[in-house]
């Protein structure tokens, strides 16, 4: 017990900042900061298997919550029949091209010995093959963009529940995973941040500008909830009673009939909301302790400590027989799914996929600072840290503002610096963050809950 | 004739733009490589030093045009580097006194400082915001352009025409410049010497009695030095806007990786090898082959390899085959 009492300690007062936060402002906004917080965790529990477990660098956490988002799209997303006959046979041709590209890459780089002529040959089959692509999906690109470009525009999705689509959005960051560990899991670590967020940024751009695909910069709104529509719970005759036996104190000091109608129509528009998001909260908490219990239980197995031992000293485990590449690629490809999984949660929650919205800024550079403050290597300090740092970054404005309020009461209402910081306060959430990292860098290394190693 | 319009329409399109881009680039690029090379850390507020310089550029550009100050056809913002220059210089030594020097006396691994540079790009990013604001500024006076195209077709009877905006020409002259004499600090002096000596072996440098500290407060000083005239002269070329050099530290990476990071040759050819094939690969060269093809051949598409939007893609593409094949870059990387 006293192993985790500052755990306990540490959530406690995360909990209660969010309560603090409900009783405040409003009910909305905390359950909204508390959803948040739970899909920053996962992509903190991601990003913590690969850099706390093994030391590997991965700056590209943005590409694969991306393609999370995507499969949201491409799995909930009703299909689009006229652009699939105008352009479907043609689209499918050209993934077909592609596959053929990639077996016959890989049995050329089985069977032929590394010489130029390989090098000639694949280079070949690349160039060739993106001719031919470029020849059958151009005027099918342009076909499917243009029916009815409003509304719809693309291929659509499969149509399917969209619950299974945070599966699928792990399984998609899988597989990019595989992709860039195969092609960059030897540089040092540096190289390899540097190589992970460009690639990273490579993927973010091709879902922007691929119009057929998920409409790009155009968005995707109205996505499928795995949670019930506020407008539905309104007119429901079992949920007004509910609210109406939840607030039954406030609504019978009402003094005519009308007013109390009015009052209970307010109560029963917020009580959606909140109720709609608890509905999300609930499944995102689901989610995180499921991870939180794999990943605990994998941290203290035999194959945590052999990760370990690779982190701590590649040489020595290579020696005593570890393969240290295949356990990297693996835990890199894991690390990814997790976040690709937080990606697809997040689309959801906000029912809206805008591809123009990721950002280095917030989907990488957040998520690094997160596990660093958290405590690297710490399941619970990871999720800690997710929680702590994305509620800073949504209540920096507020508390900025309260603080300018405060420094510059003696000055007029029209003073310029004042209105000038006021304008500002927003921005203070990248001074916070990163002050914020630079003091755990500096004075406590390890995290808040640093890294714990049971002795057997 | 057809032949020199189609030189003409290159020049125009492609090769002017990408030699002013490319020098914006390799001016970052060596920045990054020389804080690599001596300081050993990649350093992820590239950007945002850059655009700490560039505020000042347009803060003061700003300040002289209120006073009546200007520097005739030029913008005005020349006039400010050197107090642009002096501003970042006491900032970067501000940040290496207070964050970089713990780490590197405790000799942190590199990721490490990485990661607290990190830490410095966003309080970088929120004091620029602070101060200046995130929206887009233009801060370009003077004279616009050196050569008009309707003047060149008058002048030359051609039916393409030759733009040259001052803003070209001055990032190309003034890179050739900065640049020449960066090199010539580093091979003919004692300082520079004891800086590539420093960045190739530093316990030696060290029992050959190199000050360190001499060699770190250089290294940051001619840093701010590049930093600021690279930003400011992107600012006059395209605009000034923080969030955008930010993003400009991706192929920025990318050029100092494909020359050989911590090779400053290598970093200033790397700027140029992303900007060409940036440009070229995104050209629609319709208008290139309608000159040198006969009638019949004439294309009716675009004749583009990959769209604009894919311009930045296309450096990142250009890393990553070159970290697969030759990880040390096009030049041998890590020395100076």
């Amino acid at each position: 017990m006293r192993n985790y009492l500052n755990i306990i300690v540490a959530y406690s007062i995360m909990m209660l900042l969010i309560i603090l936060v409900g009783i405040f402002q409003s009910w909305s906004i905390a359950l909204t900061i508390f959803n948040y917080c739970m899909i920053s965790a996962v992509m903190t529990l991601g990003a913590n298997i690969q850099w706390g477990y093994a030391g590997l660098i991965n700056f590209g956490i943005m590409g694969y919550t991306a393609l999370g988002g995507l499969a949201v799209v491409l799995v909930s997303v009703a299909p689009v029949p006229e652009a699939w006959s105008v352009g479907g046979v043609n689209m499918m041709t050209c993934l077909g091209i592609i596959i053929i590209m990639i077996f016959s890459t890989r049995y050329i780089l089985k069977n032929i010995q590394k010489s130029k002529k390989r090098n000639y040959l694949i280079a070949g089959i690349i160039i060739v093959g993106l001719i031919l692509i470029k020849i059958i999906a151009g005027p099918a690109i342009e076909q499917i963009e243009a029916v009815d470009p409003a509304k719809t525009g693309f291929l659509g999705g499969l149509g399917l529940p969209v619950l299974f689509s945070w599966i699928v959005g792990g399984l998609f960051a899988a597989g990019l995973a595989f992709i860039v560990g195969k092609v960059a899991l030897g540089l040092r670590a540096d190289y390899l941040a540097i190589a992970t967020l460009l690639i990273a940024e490579i993927v973010v751009s091709i879902i922007k500008h691929e119009d057929w695909l998920a409409r790009g910069v155009k968005n995707v709104i109205g996505l499928k909830r795995p949670a019930p529509y506020e407008i539905d719970l309104q007119t429901s005759p079992w949920f007004i009673n509910l609210v109406e036996k939840f607030h039954s104190a406030k609504l019978d000091i009402a003094n005519s009939l009308s007013e109390r109608q009015d009052i209970l129509n307010q109560l029963v528009i917020d009580a959606s909301s909140v109720y709609v998001k608890l509905c999300f909260a609930g499944m995102f908490l689901v989610v995180v302790i499921i991870l939180l219990i794999i990943t605990q239980k994998a941290l203290y197995s035999p194959w945590g400590r052999m990760m370990r031992a690779i982190r701590d000293n590649e040489e020595a485990a290579s020696a005593m027989g570890k393969n240290v590449v295949k356990q990297h690629l693996f835990i890199f490809i894991l690390g990814s799914a997790i976040v690709g999984i937080a990606g697809a949660m997040m689309v959801t929650n906000d029912g809206l996929f805008t591809p123009g919205s990721y950002r280095p800024m917030r989907y990488t550079f957040v998520i690094w600072v997160m596990v660093i403050v958290g405590g690297t290597g710490n399941n619970f300090g990871a999720i800690l840290g997710g929680f702590v740092v994305w509620f800073l970054w949504v209540e920096a404005a507020p508390i900025a503002l309260f603080f300018i309020n405060l420094f510059t009461a003696h000055l007029p209402e029209t003073n310029e610096i004042k209105v000038h910081l006021i304008n500002s306060a927003p921005y203070f959430r990248f001074l916070l963050v990163g002050i914020g990292l630079l003091l755990i860098m500096r004075f406590r290394p390890q995290g808040i809950i640093p890294e714990k190693i049971i002795k057997q | 004739m057809d032949l020199i319009n189609a030189v003409i329409v290159l020049l125009n399109y492609t090769i002017i733009p990408a030699l002013t881009y490319g020098s914006q680039l390799a001016l970052g690029a060596i920045f990054v490589t020389l804080i690599y090379g001596i300081l050993r850390f990649a350093n992820f507020a590239t950007g945002d030093m850059m655009s700490f310089g560039t505020m000042f550029a347009v803060l003061l550009t700003y300040y002289f045009q209120s006073i009546g100050i200007s520097f005739g056809f030029l913008p005005t913002a020349l006039l400010t580097i050197p107090f642009a220059i002096f501003m970042m210089i006491l900032y970067m030594l501000l940040i290496d006194q207070t964050v970089f020097k713990y780490y590197r006396i405790k000799k942190s691994p590199p990721v490490q400082l990485a990661m607290v540079s990190v830490g410095v790009m966003f309080v970088t990013q929120a004091v620029i915001r602070i101060i200046i604001g995130p929206t887009d500024r233009r801060f370009l006076d003077g004279e616009k352009f050196i050569l008009k195209a309707t003047e060149f077709k008058e002048m030359t009877g051609l039916a393409e025409g030759l733009t040259i905006k001052s803003t070209q020409m001055i990032t190309i002259v003034v890179t050739i410049i900065v640049v020449a004499i960066m090199f010539w600090f580093l091979n003919k002096t004692k300082t520079g010497t004891s800086m590539r000596a420093y960045s190739d072996n530093e316990d030696l440098a060290l029992l050959s009695g190199i000050d360190p500290k001499k060699v770190v407060l250089i290294t940051w000083i001619i840093a701010g030095i590049l930093a600021t005239i690279g930003g400011i002269l992107y600012g006059l070329d395209k605009s000034y806007r923080p969030f955008v050099y930010f993003n400009n530290m991706l192929p920025i990476f990318a050029a100092a990786i494909v020359g050989g990071i911590g090779n400053p040759y290598g970093a200033f050819f790397g700027g140029y090898v992303i900007a060409f094939a940036e440009i070229f690969l995104t050209y629609a060269y319709k208008r290139f082959l309608v000159y040198i093809l006969p009638e019949s051949l004439e294309p009716n598409s675009l004749m583009q390899l990959l769209s604009t939007d894919y311009k930045f893609a296309i450096s990142f593409s250009i890393l990553v085959i070159v970290l697969i094949f030759r990880p040390s870059g096009i030049f041998e990387g890590k020395r100076i």
